[in-house]
Formats: structure tokens, C-alpha cells, sequence
């Protein structure tokens, strides 16, 4: 276990200076140089004559390419990203007061799929080829191949637009301090219902069939046969075996899970205007806010790396086989 | 499993009798389609995907507003036909270049047979805005008063297309990438392997926005860029089977026969790690399609006026959620992405050897 750590810490090195490289080459390798490419741009006129020198000691810009990845590196190392072009605002104080919105609505539909999606699978694996698993099993292929752009437009159409029952612009309402503690929390949780929809049936619907895949492996096992031998009752035979195990696969996925709904994020966050970093990464995308597009770009790649090795240690914690492959 | 490492020996001089020669090796495509033909999930999903290539390659003669056949100074011109794809650069008619086809088209001694949808996908009438589906608009119209039939028919191609050249491009690097990882392992397969990491990391509409949002807007770039950002999945899956397979005793017999490490990759390996690469490809193509979709929809794929599906939806939230051009582009793009995707259940199951002999229900 000590040696397969080790293994993917050093691992860790090479990967994160990959990812350094992919954030800095995007921006690098586009034509024209950034700052030119902002005055080309509409942005023209927001841009004083001051940023712009700032902007070009920012990236070194005259230096090779090798010397201006290197700086960028140093400054990367102490977190600094530079300023926004667009409000001349730190770009890790705008990434960090977005943030919370994301992980606010990626853990509640997180958690509402997670819930749902196990017994969900664990009942049609128990069940296999009853007519509740075969309904279920299409159901969830449906789901799975919606796409989410278009679910989002057809439940704002028809909840948003048609009746009138849930909000389907930001987090709260425009007047929402007005409505007293109970009302804005209302508020926010009528606001909260289309995005965590969206964000959810997809992973829902993948969990389910997930762990539906993962409890008839379990099933199948010599040690569930030896529970029902020994004469356990069925709920414990459910609860202390064949739940237990599927959990296994089921928790390191979770760490996987986060590109995915960090992707799905920057769509569902931005057709309902979620101040999050979804929506921060394509106004920043549409804006050409290089500073801002770099900063998060990199911020994320880095959490996708962590957590896909917290899941792998997970696994290799709950499965010690993992770790003599 | 290898017709080339079992079935090209020589037979030894007389020696076995003809009872015990070895059934004749069926190929793995025969074999595949075999599968594949009796699943019948699998076997619609290819129906509405070949229906789909047909619909978006005979696109002009289903809905443009020029007739299929026109008379013209006593003789008889073909406007819809010349705009199919190798006939247009063959006939042209500079004649009626200037014609108002939406005049001409209701001339019946001139216009003797019209598409079956009579508009063309880009010519707006303001006349004619947002018009609930009706009688003369089966789907109804845009904004600027396009038929969202004759708009839908035409920008399949897009989906169809961005979907084949993106997953072809990805399967070329993926492939490239794994086999060499995969067959000889050690320090490449290590380096290559915190190359895939790298990629991986990144959750792909970052990737894809970030490039798109620095490239002038067109289709091409969508498809290189969808295609350089995809390939993972297939490179991790070609990674593990040439993993597997370099062991195998074919694999073996070619290295003592003195084969060189290229021939055994393309000619020996390569052919028996076509079924799940096959398969991801064929996921590939759903996901390629649903990108250039979302893409289109946020406004950095397809361009207007060129029709796109993803381009309708995004109309449909400037125009107040009209239902007829939000429900039915959507449709379009889920119906296309669960046929890819059932197509390439079917082809797992059907080129996985281990459920051969298992009961299919």
C-alpha cells in the first residue's frame, strides 16, 4: 500500500508540469499575441494604454517562449494568476467567490443521484429480468442519452415559461432580501430545483445502471451463495454483503465523477445564468478573458487530478489486490 | 481467433485426414454482423443512422425551394438536382441564377415536380415568422421566417459529419497512442500514460471552450478541435488490449518469424483490438455529435446561416421557448445520439467472446 502511494505521488510530478504546459500552451499557441487580440476585439475600448503594458510584463510577452512559460510557472507557484481583463479583479478572488455556488449545486445533485441511484440498482439487480428491472433499465437508457441543454430548455419551457411555477434565471430573485428569512430561503430553493434537475438525471441514470452492474457482480460471488447456505435472512444477506460490496466500485467513482459534472456544469450553469465557475469559464471563454480562462482551466485539471487519485487510493484501500497489479 | 497466425500454415505433407482439418475460420466482421443482425435494438439504431446519412446527402432534392424538374426555354433543367454533392460540380445552370425560385416554384407549367417540403433552409420571410407547425409549415418557423422542417433536413449533415471526422481523428491519435503505449510498455507506456493523465484531466467543455473561443468560428475547427480533445478513451482501451495481446502466442510467432514491431502492431495486433476501439469509436460518434450540438447551442459551433440543429435550440431560448423550435431539433439530436449509442451496445455484445454462448434472452 506504502509502495502503490509512493508510486502515484511521484506519478503527480510529471502530470501536474503536463498540465502547467496544456493550460499555457492553449493560450500561447492561439494567434496573435492576448493582449494584441483584445484590441482587436470588443473589448477595445475598456483597455487603457497602462493594462496593456501591465498585461505584457504580465506574460513577458517579448521574452521566448520557453522564458515566458518558466515565469508564468514561478507566479503560478505562489497562486497568482493576474487580473481579469474585463475588471482588472485578481482572477483567484473571482474564481474563489464562484466556487462555492458549484460545489453547492455539483454536491446536491451528487447526493440526491447517489441516494437515489443505489437502491435504484440494487433492486433491479436483485429483481434481474423483472419487469421493474427491464421498465427501469430503459427508462435510465433514455435518460442517460437526453441531452442537457435540451432537457434544460424544455423544463424551463414548460415550468418556466408555460406555468409559471419555478424561476429559472440565477440564485434568487431580484427582490429576494426583501422577503424575509423564510421567503428568500424559499426563494433560493425554487431557484435551486431546474439546475439540480438538469445536473442530476444524467448522473443519476449512469449510477443506477452502475451500481445495477456492480450488485450482479457481487451477487454472483461464492461468499453471497455461503450467506444463503448458512441460512442469514434476505435483509441481511442485502444489507451486510451485497450492499457493502457494491458500495466498493460505487465510492471511487465518485472521484472520476468530477470532470463530468464540472463539463455539465459550464452548460446547465450558464443556460440559468448560476453565478458558479461554469458560467465564470464561458463568459470569460465568449469575453477572451485569457487571465480568468487560465487560471481555471488549471484550477480545475488540478482537482480532477487529486480527487482521481483519492479515488485510486480509495480503491486500492478497500481492494488491496489493486495494488500488487 | 487469428485467421493470419493459425490459418496461412502450409499443410503438412498429406498428413491429416480431411475430417480433422479445422472448420474454415469465419471472419471477425462476418461474425460481428451475424451477432449483430439478430439484436434488434442494435439493428434499429443502424436503420435510423443509415435513414439519417440518406436524409442529410439527399437534402436538396427533400426541401429547397427549387424544383426537381423545371422547364426552362423548351427544355428541361434539374435546379434541386444539381445541388447534390458530386452533380454540382458538374452541372451548373448560371441561366437562372437570377430566378425567384419562391415565384417560380408555385408556376406549375414552369416548376413540373417540387421537394416535398418546397423551402429552402436558409431564404427568410418575414412574412412568415414564428408560425405554429401547420399545413404549409410542418414543424413550423424560425425568426426570420425559415421552415424549421427544411432547416432540420439540412443541418444533419453537420451532426453526421462533425461525428465521423471528429471520432476519426480521435481514433487515429488514440490508437497511435495506446499501441505504442500498450506493446511496449516500460518507460514509453509510463510517459504516454501521464500524457493520456494529462488530458483526461481536463473536463472537456474547458478544453474544448477554451480552443474554440481562440480559433476563428467554422465547422472545421470543431471537428479538429472535438477530435484532438476525445481520444482517452479509445487511446486507454487500445492501450489495454495491445497489452494483452503482444503476450499472445500469434504475437510470439511473428516476433520469432522475424517480423518487425510495426509489422506485428499493423498487420497482427491491430486487426484483433478492433472490437472494443470499434466500439468506443461508435460511443465516440454520439458524444462528437452531442458536443458539436452544445456547442452550436451556446453560439461557438455552427455558424449562422448555415443550419444546425444545436443552432435552432439556441434560437428557441431567444425566442421565448417557442415550443415547436425547442421540442423538435432537440428530438433530432436524441433520436441520432441513442442510435449510435445502441449500435455500439449491440456491437459490444456482439464481438465480446464471452457472451457468445450465453443465453440472449
Amino acid at each position: 500500500m506504502l509502495h502503490y502511494t509512493l508510486r502515484r505521488l511521484l506519478y503527480l510530478v510529471p502530470t501536474l508540469l503536463g498540465i502547467t504546459i496544456v493550460t499555457f500552451l492553449i493560450v500561447n499557441l492561439a494567434p496573435g499575441d492576448p493582449v494584441e487580440l483584445i484590441h482587436l476585439g470588443q473589448m477595445d475600448a475598456r483597455i487603457s494604454p497602462e493594462s496593456y503594458q501591465q498585461m505584457l510584463r504580465l506574460y513577458g510577452l517579448d521574452d521566448p517562449i520557453h522564458v515566458r512559460y518558466a515565469t508564468w510557472l514561478k507566479r503560478l507557484a505562489t497562486l497568482d494568476f493576474g487580473n481579469s481583463f474585463l475588471d482588472h479583479r485578481p482572477v483567484i478572488d473571482k474564481i474563489m467567490e464562484r466556487l462555492p455556488n458549484t460545489v453547492f449545486l455539483n454536491v446536491t445533485s451528487l447526493l440526491i443521484a447517489f441516494v437515489l441511484s443505489v437502491p435504484l440498482g440494487l433492486y433491479a439487480a436483485l429483481h434481474q429480468h423483472s419487469k421493474v428491472d427491464k421498465m427501469s433499465g430503459t427508462a435510465l437508457y433514455v435518460l442517460y442519452s437526453l441531452p442537457e441543454f435540451w432537457v434544460a430548455l424544455l423544463l424551463i419551457m414548460l415550468f418556466g415559461v408555460e406555468l409559471k411555477w419555478l424561476p429559472f434565471h440565477g440564485m434568487e430573485s431580484l427582490d429576494a432580501r426583501e422577503l424575509g428569512f423564510a421567503g428568500y430561503w424559499w426563494d433560493r430553493f425554487l431557484h435551486t430545483i431546474l439546475p439540480t434537475v438538469c445536473l442530476t438525471y444524467g448522473s443519476l441514470a449512469y449510477l443506477s445502471r452502475f451500481a445495477r452492474g456492480s450488485s450482479l457482480e457481487v451477487v454472483r460471488q461464492d461468499y453471497i451463495r455461503t450467506a444463503r447456505a448458512k441460512g442469514l435472512d434476505e435483509a441481511s444477506i442485502v444489507y451486510r454483503h451485497v450492499f457493502r460490496n457494491t458500495m466498493i466500485p460505487m465510492v471511487t467513482l465518485l472521484g472520476l465523477f468530477l470532470p463530468t459534472l464540472i463539463s455539465g456544469s459550464v452548460i446547465v450553469e450558464s443556460i440559468f445564468s448560476w453565478p458558479g465557475v461554469g458560467d465564470l469559464f464561458f463568459t470569460s471563454v465568449r469575453a477572451r478573458d485569457y487571465p480568468v480562462v487560465m487560471g481555471l482551466s488549471f484550477i480545475t485539471a488540478v482537482m480532477v487530478l487529486l480527487s482521481t487519485l483519492v479515488a485510486d487510493l480509495l480503491y486500492a484501500w478497500a481492494d488491496p489486490r489493486v495494488t500488487y497489479r | 481467433m487469428n485467421a493470419d497466425a493459425t490459418g496461412s500454415l502450409p499443410p503438412a505433407g498429406g498428413m491429416p485426414p480431411p475430417s480433422s482439418a479445422p472448420p474454415k475460420s469465419v471472419g471477425f466482421f462476418r461474425r460481428v454482423w451475424k451477432r449483430l443482425r439478430r439484436d434488434r435494438y442494435a439493428m434499429t439504431g443502424l436503420v435510423v443512422i443509415g435513414s439519417m446519412f440518406l436524409i442529410s446527402y439527399f437534402a436538396p432534392v427533400i426541401a429547397n425551394n427549387k424544383p426537381i424538374v423545371m422547364r426552362w426555354e423548351d427544355r428541361l433543367i434539374f435546379p434541386a438536382v444539381a445541388e447534390l454533392f458530386p452533380i454540382r460540380y458538374l452541372v451548373q445552370y448560371p441561366e437562372i441564377a437570377n430566378l425567384d425560385f419562391d415565384i417560380v416554384k408555385h408556376d406549375r407549367s414552369a416548376a413540373l415536380a417540387v421537394p416535398p417540403i418546397r423551402y429552402s433552409p436558409i431564404a427568410t420571410s418575414l412574412d412568415d415568422r414564428l408560425q405554429k407547425p401547420s399545413r404549409r409549415h410542418w414543424l413550423g418557423t424560425d425568426e426570420l421566417g425559415r421552415d424549421v422542417v427544411a432547416r432540420m433536413v439540412h443541418g444533419a449533415g453537420i451532426s453526421l459529419k462533425v461525428g465521423l471526422v471528429a471520432t476519426g481523428i480521435s481514433l487515429v491519435i488514440g490508437l497511435l497512442l495506446g499501441a505504442l503505449a500498450g506493446y511496449y510498455g516500460g518507460i514509453t507506456d509510463v510517459l504516454l500514460s501521464r500524457v493520456i493523465e494529462v488530458v483526461t484531466c481536463f473536463p472537456f467543455t474547458f478544453l474544448i471552450l477554451a480552443v474554440i473561443a481562440f480559433l476563428p468560428p467554422s465547422i472545421y475547427y470543431i471537428m479538429i478541435v472535438i477530435g484532438i480533445t476525445r481520444w482517452t478513451d479509445l487511446a486507454r482501451y487500445a492501450r489495454g488490449e495491445f497489452m494483452r495481446l503482444k503476450a499472445r502466442e500469434f504475437a510470439e510467432a511473428a516476433r520469432a518469424l522475424g517480423a518487425s514491431d510495426a509489422k506485428i502492431i499493423v498487420r497482427h495486433i491491430l486487426p484483433n483490438s478492433m472490437a472494443p476501439v470499434l466500439v468506443t469509436a461508435t460511443f465516440g460518434v454520439a458524444n462528437a455529435i452531442l458536443i458539436e450540438a452544445a456547442l452550436s447551442f451556446l453560439g461557438l459551433g455552427t455558424q449562422p446561416p448555415t443550419p444546425s440543429w444545436g443552432g435552432i435550440l439556441a434560437s428557441a431560448r431567444e425566442q421565448d421557448f417557442a415550443w415547436w423550435l425547442t421540442t423538435f431539433p432537440g428530438l433530432a439530436i436524441f433520436v441520432t445520439v441513442t442510435a449510435y449509442n445502441l449500435l455500439g451496445e449491440g456491437l459490444r455484445d456482439a464481438s465480446d467472446p464471452r457472451v457468445t454462448f450465453a443465453a440472449k434472452r
